[in-house]
Order: structure tokens, then sequence, then C-alpha cells
């Protein structure tokens, strides 16, 4: 992974000692709250429900086990044990004090780490496929672009206050596993018909109050290009986006407004001024960058000694075999395998991590995975790779901390927000839902049959929960000061990107969860062989479901 | 009994805190000012800016809560859970007794 060279240490080595200096400031009456809100804010501290709360950047989703233990270690010393995954690959502590802040942040960049621009109106993480440089169907490594747009957005001059947030996915594989067309840009690794990769440029996708699916304004951009279209893309979002309305602010909002192809002439206009120029990415740069994401050193091993082992050990224990079957993905390295940690075991809050299970994680990245570990947006960790052969060890010894549930991609991976009972937007409590549907669905033999879902839980209407993506997407809602909860159906975040519609009326908090398995049971009766749940639902549409859940009439 | 309580956030550490009868914060909802006249809960506004000024609290704002047996209950859920802490997870079973900041406060 990327390691900090003398630049990175001192701009963030400066910085805490700028915020450092800030805090002092503020607790001593120089700064007031006005002034000093932005400041923290640029900084990743934000003041929720019950204390501050620090989002720590995870660039791309890429963690050593030197920087999880640093986490572990934040958790216990600063806040309460634990921290939470979140659906941008960072992570967040909330409980934390205004005073402890530049001494986590100290400890933050010991190990190459901070909290900038993980909130304002800023370019924030930027985030990737969480398979990136391990996938079977991989066409290039998107960390490297995702480091080099990192580099270039951080404390952009031009792009520290823009009209509003701005965040950038990069995808790598042949299926997307990054959300392109759902984010403010989306960058889509392409072949072109000479074999060459290039970016599909997407641009404005979003969620929250209005969601988008976003555009395609270019089809192939060379590579060496990336930053000077990017740039020209900010610059007419900066001089154009709406600064009037926070509601309207978002470029999605610009794109829909001006029209996709409109949109895409005046960043072409845009980028004829500056492509070419200071921004073209050389080629000794990138190949750099690219040396820090060189695979590590794999053992030869044969592929299919390795899977004749593998299926002998899964034949003879049924657990492990369903682990298997629904945590493990395929590498492209003969012999190796992805394995997806799941932070969702049955009846707790998605994507909560004790300090224990960070240190205990980082041990196995060590043992098993090249000490390294990556979030994925899903709130889950990845370890890619890890030895086919050490699959079963690293099972019992995930178990062991809670973490070996085998649900990835089904029924209980729910991803949650963390809502009422923390953020200081939201409207409607989302993690007791989804603790009580993991507990109605926990039955492994019931999730097997109802195979791959998504479910996704968000708050409130600003849509951290990426509820608008999910096949089954819960929006809690206060109604006259009760928790109500609107079910959208059809929602995908991949190759066919869909917004969910919404099924009719709210259900209580009462009876969601009955809704949410009356859903499901709709779907087990009219599915027809082979499909997934957007399948069925693209072919029956909403009739069946809106029927079961309100009668016929 | 209604009326209105003043809370904000302690500026030094983002706690919960609650406007109490001899003018200071405290941690605990039931040791509140609770008022429903208008020259009292003047008083209360001012000393609650005072505070702000003073690097004290920040966020300060009024609440409506209800009064029964000695027990202060927040009328909206939002306040009943920063009153008593996350409903959920691992911050109520660090607590021990269900809610994260260990306070007697029911949740609907």
């Amino acid at each position: 992974m990327y390691q900090y060279d003398e630049f990175d240490h001192t701009l963030v080595g400066e910085r805490v000692e700028q915020f450092r200096d800030q805090v002092k400031r503020r607790l001593a009456g120089k700064l007031s709250e006005e002034e000093f809100r932005p400041l923290r804010l640029m900084n990743g501290l934000y003041l929720q429900l019950h204390a501050y709360m620090l989002r720590v950047a995870i660039p791309y989703g890429m963690l050593s086990s030197r920087q999880l233990r640093a986490l572990a270690d934040i958790a216990r010393r600063f806040d309460k044990g634990y921290g939470h995954f979140t659906t941008r690959q960072n992570i967040q502590y909330n409980w934390i004090k205004l005073e402890d802040t530049p001494d986590i942040l100290d400890a933050l960049a010991a190990v190459d780490m901070h909290a900038i621009q993980t909130s304002g109106n800023c370019i924030r993480n930027v985030t990737a496929d969480q398979y990136a440089g391990a996938a079977a169907d991989e066409i290039e490594d998107p960390r490297v672009w995702c480091e080099i747009i990192r580099q270039w957005s951080t404390l952009h001059p031009e792009f520290s206050f823009l009209p509003r947030k701005f965040k950038i996915a990069v995808s790598g594989g042949a299926r997307d596993r990054a959300a392109v067309r759902v984010h403010d840009i989306g960058l889509r690794l392409r072949r072109d018909a000479a074999g060459e990769t290039g970016f599909e440029v997407i641009v404005g996708g979003g969620l929250g109050r209005t969601p988008k699916i976003g555009h395609t304004i270019r089809g192939f951009l060379p590579k060496r290009h990336l930053l000077s279209y990017l740039e020209a893309i900010l610059r007419v979002y900066n001089q154009l986006g709406r600064r009037d309305n926070i509601y309207k602010a978002r470029i999605k909002i610009l794109v829909s407004d001006t029209g996709p192809d409109r949109f895409a002439e005046m960043v072409e206009r845009e980028w004829a001024e500056i492509r070419d120029g200071a921004l073209t990415l050389p080629a000794e740069e990138v190949a750099r960058i690219t040396s820090h994401f060189a695979p590590p050193p794999f053992d030869a091993l044969d592929r299919d000694a390795a899977a004749r082992a593998l299926a002998a050990e899964t034949a003879a224990a049924p657990a492990f075999a369903r682990w298997v079957d629904a945590n493990i993905a395929a590498h492209r390295q003969p012999g190796y395998a992805i394995v997806n940690i799941s932070f969702k075991p049955i009846g707790e809050p998605p994507g909560d991590a004790t300090a224990a299970q960070l240190d205990a994680v980082a041990d196995l990245a060590e043992r098993y995975s090249f000490g390294e570990a990556r979030v994925t947006h899903e709130q889950n960790l990845v370890f890619a790779p890890v030895r086919q052969a050490d699959l079963h060890a690293l099972w019992q010894a995930l178990g062991r901390h809670r973490l070996a549930t085998p649900n990835i991609g089904m029924m209980t991976d729910i991803i949650a927000c963390p809502g009422l009972d923390y953020c200081n937007l939201a409207t409607a409590r989302s993690i007791p839902v989804a603790q009580r549907i993991s507990e109605r669905f926990r039955d492994l033999d019931r999730q097997h049959d109802i195979g791959a879902i998504t479910v996704n839980i968000s708050g409130c209407i600003n849509a951290c929960g990426h509820h608008h993506v999910g096949n089954i997407g819960l929006l809690g809602l206060d109604k006259k000061g009760e928790e109500f909860y609107q079910i959208t159906l059809g929602g995908s975040a991949d190759d066919n990107a869909a917004i969910g519609a919404v099924v009719g009326s709210a259900f209580s908090e009462g009876a969601v969860v009955d809704a949410v398995e009356t859903i499901v049971d709709t779907y087990l009766a009219v599915r027809a062989d082979g499909e997934q749940f957007n399948d069925t639902w693209r072919r029956v549409g909403v009739e069946p479901f809106r029927d079961r859940l309100y009668g016929a009439d | 009994m209604t009326g209105q309580a003043i809370t904000a956030n302690r500026l030094s550490d983002g706690s919960v805190v609650y406007l109490t009868r001899d003018g200071g914060w405290s941690g605990n909802i039931g040791d509140s000012l609770v008022s429903d006249q208008a020259d009292e809960t003047g008083r209360m506004k001012a000393t609650a800016e005072r505070a702000e000024r003073s690097q004290q609290v920040v966020g300060a704002c009024f609440i409506d809560v209800e009064v029964e047996g000695g027990t202060v209950q927040p009328v909206r859920l939002r306040e009943a859970i920063r009153a008593g802490g996350p409903t959920v997870g691992l911050a109520a079973a660090h607590a021990g007794n269900g809610n994260g900041n260990g306070h007697r406060v029911s949740v609907r």
C-alpha cells in the first residue's frame, strides 16, 4: 500500500499542530463556535447527539496491521472501546472529546493516517472497489488512481470551498463494486478497442433527498488526462453549483438542471483550456505510485491442487463450507482467495468493531494476508489475499471474535447508518431495526434460500445508509413524534444501478420488520428459477408486494 | 407538569448537559431546571447564552419535558436518546444498564 513520504508526513504533522492551536483558541474563547465549526469539520470532527464524532479517513479502504492496532488503541484510550465502519470506507468514533482530538490526530499521524477532508464542502475520501488488485475479473487496479486523486485533492487551494461535499469513486473490475453510478464523479476503468485502459467518466450521481443515477459524459478518457479532466469538472461545478440552497447544491442538481449533454460540453470547453498542461500525469509519476501497489510476494501454488484440498476441507466441515460459500471470492492468483470478514454478527449493530476485534484483525492480517486489510462500503472488511490452505485456520480464528458469520451479500448483511441513536441529523433510529431484521432472519438455511439480496437502512433523508440503492431500502421518518419507515424496492448500486421505488405508505417501528418479512416471502413465492431479487422485481413489478403488504384493495 | 428545560453539549467533551436550578450544568436530566413561566425561561435563556459566551457549552436550546413523580422525561424521542444514551449495541453493553449515559430515561 501507499507509504507516506516526507512531504506527506510534513503536511499531516503541520495540520495536526494547526488544529491543536485552533482547539486551544476555541477553548480559550478566542474563536467563536461559528468561526471554529468549519475548521473542525475540515478535520473530520462533528458534534453529534452525545459527544463529538471523529471520522478518520481510510484512503480507498486500505489499512495495514499497524494502522488497525492504532485504531484499536484510539478506541480504547479515547472512546468507549469501539469504532464504526462507514459506507465510505472510513471509520468513525462516537465518543470523542474536543480536548483530546489533537492527541488523537497525533496518534493517527504516527501511523500515516488523518481525518482531513472527511467532512466539509470539499473533496472527500476517494473510495474504491474492495477487491482492488485482487479480483479475478479486474481490468486494472483502481487504487493507483485513487491515490493520485487523493494527492491532487488534498488541500486543493481552488476546491476547498465547494458549493457542497464532493464524492469520487473508482472501479477497476469488470463488475462495478464501487457504486460509481451514485457518486458525484464515478470512474470506471475500461479497455478501448486497442486494449489500452482508460476511464469512463460518470458525473452527477448521488443519493440523499434527490437520488440520481450518474451520466457518462466521456466514454473513454486516456489515463494521462485524469487530473486535468477532473479539474475541469470541478471548475465547472465550483463556478456554477448553487450556493443559495444547501439542498440543491450538489453536482447532481447542476447536471440535471443543465442537462448532461450541455454539462459535458461545458466540461470539454473548460478542459480544452488546461489539457496537456501541468496536470498531465507523467508516466514516471504514475509508475512511482503504481510501485506502492505491487502484488505481495505470492508463493507459486498449483490452482487445481489448492482447489482440491479446499474441497476436501469443506466436505469434512459443513459450517466451514457454508462460510466459504458465502464469504470467499475468487482471487486472480492461483491458490489464493479473497476473504470477506463480516462485521454483521446476528443481532449486532452493523459495522461496529470493538478494540479487541480490531486488534484481532490486525494480528490475523499479519499472519494470513501480508499485513493488510480493506474496509468495504458495505461496512465489512476484506483480506485479499489469503492462501486457500489457510482458510480453515482463519475461519476458526475469526469465529473466536464473532467475525465469521457466513452472511456476506445476504439478508443479515445489512448496511445501516448510525441513525437517531447517534446522529444529529437523524429522524429515526436505524440500528435497532437492523438488529431486529437480523434476528428475524438469523436462520442460515433461510438466508441461503433467499440468496443474494441487499438491505439498506437510513435514519434520515440524507441516506447515509444508501437505502435508495438497496434491493430493500428503509428510510426512517418522524411522523408526529413517532418513528415510521418508508420502504423502497428494486434499488441497486451495481452495473444495473437503479433508485428504489417507494412501495406504499410507511410502516410503524413496530410493524416494519413484519413488512420486510412479507416482502421477502412474496419474493420467494413469485421468484422464477435463477432469479435474484431485482430480476423478480423487474419482471413482476410492485403489485404483488403491494397486495401482500396492504391488501389487494 | 409539562415545561421546558435547557440542554446543550459541553464544549470540552461534547457531553450532553442540562441547565440546573443553581445555574450550572449537569449530565443528569433529573437535575435540570424545568419551567413553564415566561420570566423564568427568559432568565434561563440568558444564563445559557452566558455559558456559551464563556466557552462552557455549545448549542444550548430549550426542550419540552414532562415532570411526573420527580422524574424528568423529554417529550421527543431524540431528546430521550440524548438523555439516556444510545438504545443499542456496544454503547448500551458498556453502560450495562441499557443506556450509554446511565440515566433512567424511558424510550418509547
